[in-house]
C-alpha cells in the first residue's frame, strides 16, 4: 500500500476535522474549564463545581434557573411537535399535482431564508396588542382597545416564541418531507390501493413509515436549535421566567468577570441537557420505527 | 369515441368539491406563511399609524431616508455581513469538499465517529462554543474583528456543507475521473471538467446553506465580535429593541431581500427530483 492510499482518507478529513476539533471541541472544552472557575486573567486557577451549585441550588439563582429550564423545555417541545405535525400535513397538501403547484411550492419555501431575528419581529408586528391582527379585530368591531387583545407576545407562557418557531420551522421540515415524498413516487400507494387499503390506511401504513425518518431527523435539528436559541426568546420573552440562553448571555455580559463562571456553567448545562434529550429522542424514534 | 371519453373524464361532484377544498387549504397555508412578511411592508412605509387603522393613512419614506442617511450604520453592516457570508461560504466549501468526498465514497474505520463529530455542532448550542472561544479569541487578537467572527461562523456552517456534499458524492461514480486521467487530463482539468459539473447542484445547495447561516447569525457574531463587528443582524437586533417600528421594518426588508433573491435563483436546486436537501432525511 502506497503512502497516498494509506493516508488518503485522513488527509481528506483533516481540514474539516481541524475546524471541528479546534473551534468546536476546543471552545466547548475551554468553556467547561471556565465554568469550573478557571480564569487565569483575573487570577482564579482553582477548579470547583461552585458555579453549578450556585445556579442549581442557591436561593439567589435557583428560581431563575428552574423556571427558565421549564420554560425552555416547554416551548422547544411544543414548537417542535406542532412544527412537525404541520410540516407533514402541508407537505402532503403540496405533494398532489394541481394547477399552480410550482408557485405554491416556491411561496412555501419563501420564509426559509428569513433569519430568526426577522421572524421574531414579524410575529411582534402581527400579534402585539396594537399589531395587525388586533387592528383587524378592531375594524371588525370585535375589539375596542389594544388592551382587549390577549397578551400572546412577550407573555409568560412563551406563546409568541412558539408561534415564531412554528412559522419558521414548518417550511424547513416540510421541504425535507416533500423531497422524500417526491423521491418515493406513488407506486407504493397504488399498490396498497389495489390491495384495498383506504385513505387512512394508506397514510398510516404506507406514507407515514416512509417519511418518518426524514420527519424525525428534521425535527431533531429543529428541537436542538430551538432549545439553544437566543434571538427569538430575547425579543419575544419576558423578564421572568427568562430562558436559560438569555440568562446565560446576561451573566456573560456582566462587567464583573466573575459572573462569567455562572454564565458558562448555564451554557454547559444547556448543552448537556440537549445532548441527552436528543439521544433519548433518537433512541425512542428508532424503536418506534422498528416497531412499524 | 370522444363523447364517451369526455363522459368518463368529467369529474364527479365530490371530486370537484375535494379539489376546491384542496385549493382553499393551499391558499390558506400560503396566506398564513406570507402575512408576517406583509406586515413588514405595512410598517416600513407607515408614519403615525394610529390604532385601529388597518392600513397606514400616511405613507412615508422617513425610515428609508434614515437608512441611506450619512450617519446610517446600514452600509457598514451590509458590507461586514457580505464579506463574512462570502468568505465563510467559499472557505467552508473548500474545507468541506474533501471530507464530503471521503464520507460519500469510502467506508473506513471510525467513520461513524467522524460523522458524529461533524454533525454535533447542529446539536450543541452555539452560545456554549462562542462563550468558550470568546476568552481565547481575545488573547489571540481574534476578538472584535471579521476574521475571528468568520472563524466562529464556520462551526455551525460545516455540518450542513459536509452533509449536503457527502449526499451528492454517495451517488457519484469516480470512474469517470480515472477515464479522464487515462486520456491525459491533469488533476485540475479533471476536477474542473469532470468532478465539478457532476457535483454542481450539491455545491449550489451547500453554498446556499453556508451563506444563509452566516448571513443570519446573531449571537455568535455578538459574543465574538464584542460589539466591534456590526453586521445586519446585530444592527437589526439593537434597532428592534427601540420603538421605531418603521425603521425596524425597513431594515428587516433590506436584510432579507438578498436572501430571497438568492433563493429565487437557486430554488430549482432545492426541491424537485434532483433535490440535495433530501440527504437530511438520512441523518
Amino acid at each position: 500500500m502506497g503512502f497516498w492510499e494509506r493516508w488518503r482518507i485522513p488527509i481528506m478529513l483533516a481540514p474539516t476535522m481541524s475546524v471541528i476539533i479546534l473551534l468546536f471541541i476546543g471552545g466547548l472544552a475551554y468553556g467547561t474549564l471556565v465554568s469550573l472557575g478557571w480564569q487565569p486573567i483575573i487570577g482564579r486557577t482553582e477548579i470547583s463545581l461552585r458555579a453549578y451549585q450556585n445556579i442549581i441550588f442557591s436561593e439567589q439563582y435557583a428560581g431563575v434557573f428552574w423556571q427558565g429550564l421549564l420554560l425552555t423545555i416547554w416551548f422547544s417541545f411544543a414548537s417542535t411537535f406542532l412544527g412537525a405535525v404541520l410540516a407533514l400535513a402541508t407537505a402532503l397538501l403540496l405533494r398532489r399535482s394541481f394547477f399552480g403547484k410550482r408557485l405554491a411550492t416556491f411561496l412555501y419555501q419563501l420564509n426559509l431564508p428569513v433569519p430568526h431575528v426577522v421572524a421574531a419581529i414579524g410575529i411582534l408586528f402581527l400579534f402585539s396588542q396594537s399589531g395587525l391582527i388586533s387592528r383587524t379585530g378592531a375594524q371588525l368591531g370585535i375589539l375596542n382597545y389594544p388592551s382587549d387583545f390577549p397578551v400572546v407576545v412577550k407573555d409568560k407562557f412563551g406563546i409568541g416564541i412558539i408561534l415564531s418557531f412554528v412559522w419558521k420551522e414548518v417550511p424547513f421540515v416540510g421541504v425535507i418531507v416533500l423531497a422524500v415524498l417526491q423521491s418515493l413516487g406513488v407506486d407504493y400507494e397504488d399498490l396498497a390501493r389495489s390491495l384495498g387499503a383506504n385513505r387512512w390506511q394508506r397514510f398510516r401504513y404506507v406514507i407515514l413509515p416512509l417519511v418518518m425518518p426524514g420527519l424525525l431527523s428534521g425535527s431533531i435539528l429543529v428541537f436542538a436549535f430551538t432549545f439553544g436559541s437566543y434571538e427569538v426568546p430575547a425579543i419575544l420573552g419576558v423578564r421572568f421566567p427568562r430562558t436559560l440562553t438569555v440568562t446565560a448571555v446576561r451573566f456573560f455580559r456582566n462587567p464583573d468577570l466573575n459572573a462569567r463562571t455562572e454564565g458558562m456553567a448555564i451554557s454547559i448545562i444547556i448543552s448537556i441537557i440537549v445532548f441527552f434529550l436528543v439521544l433519548g429522542y433518537m433512541w425512542l424514534s428508532r424503536r418506534a420505527i422498528r416497531k412499524d | 369515441m370522444s363523447t364517451v371519453a369526455s363522459v368518463y373524464s368529467r369529474p364527479t361532484a365530490s371530486k370537484r368539491l375535494a379539489r376546491a377544498l384542496h385549493y382553499c387549504a393551499v391558499a390558506l397555508l400560503i396566506f398564513l406563511l406570507l402575512t408576517p412578511l406583509i406586515a413588514f411592508f405595512f410598517n416600513a412605509f407607515s408614519f403615525r399609524w394610529f390604532y385601529p387603522q388597518l392600513f397606514p393613512q400616511e405613507i412615508s419614506l422617513r425610515a428609508w431616508e434614515s437608512i441611506v442617511a450619512a450617519n446610517s450604520k446600514v452600509p457598514e453592516a451590509l458590507f461586514n455581513s457580505t464579506v463574512l457570508a462570502v468568505g465563510v461560504t467559499l472557505s467552508s466549501v473548500i474545507i468541506g469538499l474533501p471530507a464530503a468526498r471521503a464520507l460519500g465514497l469510502y467506508s473506513f474505520r471510525g467513520k461513524r465517529v467522524v460523522e458524529f463529530l461533524i454533525i454535533s455542532p447542529t446539536i450543541v448550542p452555539g452560545i456554549a462554543v462562542a462563550m468558550g472561544l470568546n476568552i481565547n479569541f481575545i488573547r489571540w487578537g481574534l476578538s472584535g474583528n471579521l476574521l475571528g467572527v468568520g472563524l466562529v461562523h464556520l462551526v455551525p456552517v460545516m455540518p450542513y456543507v459536509v452533509l449536503t456534499l457527502s449526499g451528492v458524492f454517495s451517488n457519484y461514480n469516480p470512474e469517470y475521473e480515472q477515464q479522464a486521467r487515462s486520456l491525459g487530463a491533469g488533476v485540475l482539468a479533471t476536477f474542473w471538467h469532470v468532478t465539478l459539473p457532476a457535483i454542481f447542484p450539491g455545491i449550489v445547495v451547500a453554498s446556499l446553506f453556508a451563506y444563509l447561516i452566516s448571513w443570519s447569525q446573531y449571537i455568535l457574531t455578538f459574543l465574538v465580535g464584542a460589539g466591534q463587528v456590526i453586521t445586519m443582524p446585530v444592527l437589526l437586533f439593537s434597532t428592534a429593541s427601540g420603538s421605531n417600528n418603521a425603521l425596524t421594518a425597513a431594515m428587516s426588508l433590506v436584510f432579507v431581500a438578498p436572501s430571497i433573491l438568492i433563493l429565487i435563483l437557486t430554488a430549482r436546486y432545492l426541491s424537485g427530483k434532483s433535490s440535495a436537501i433530501g440527504g437530511f432525511g438520512q441523518l
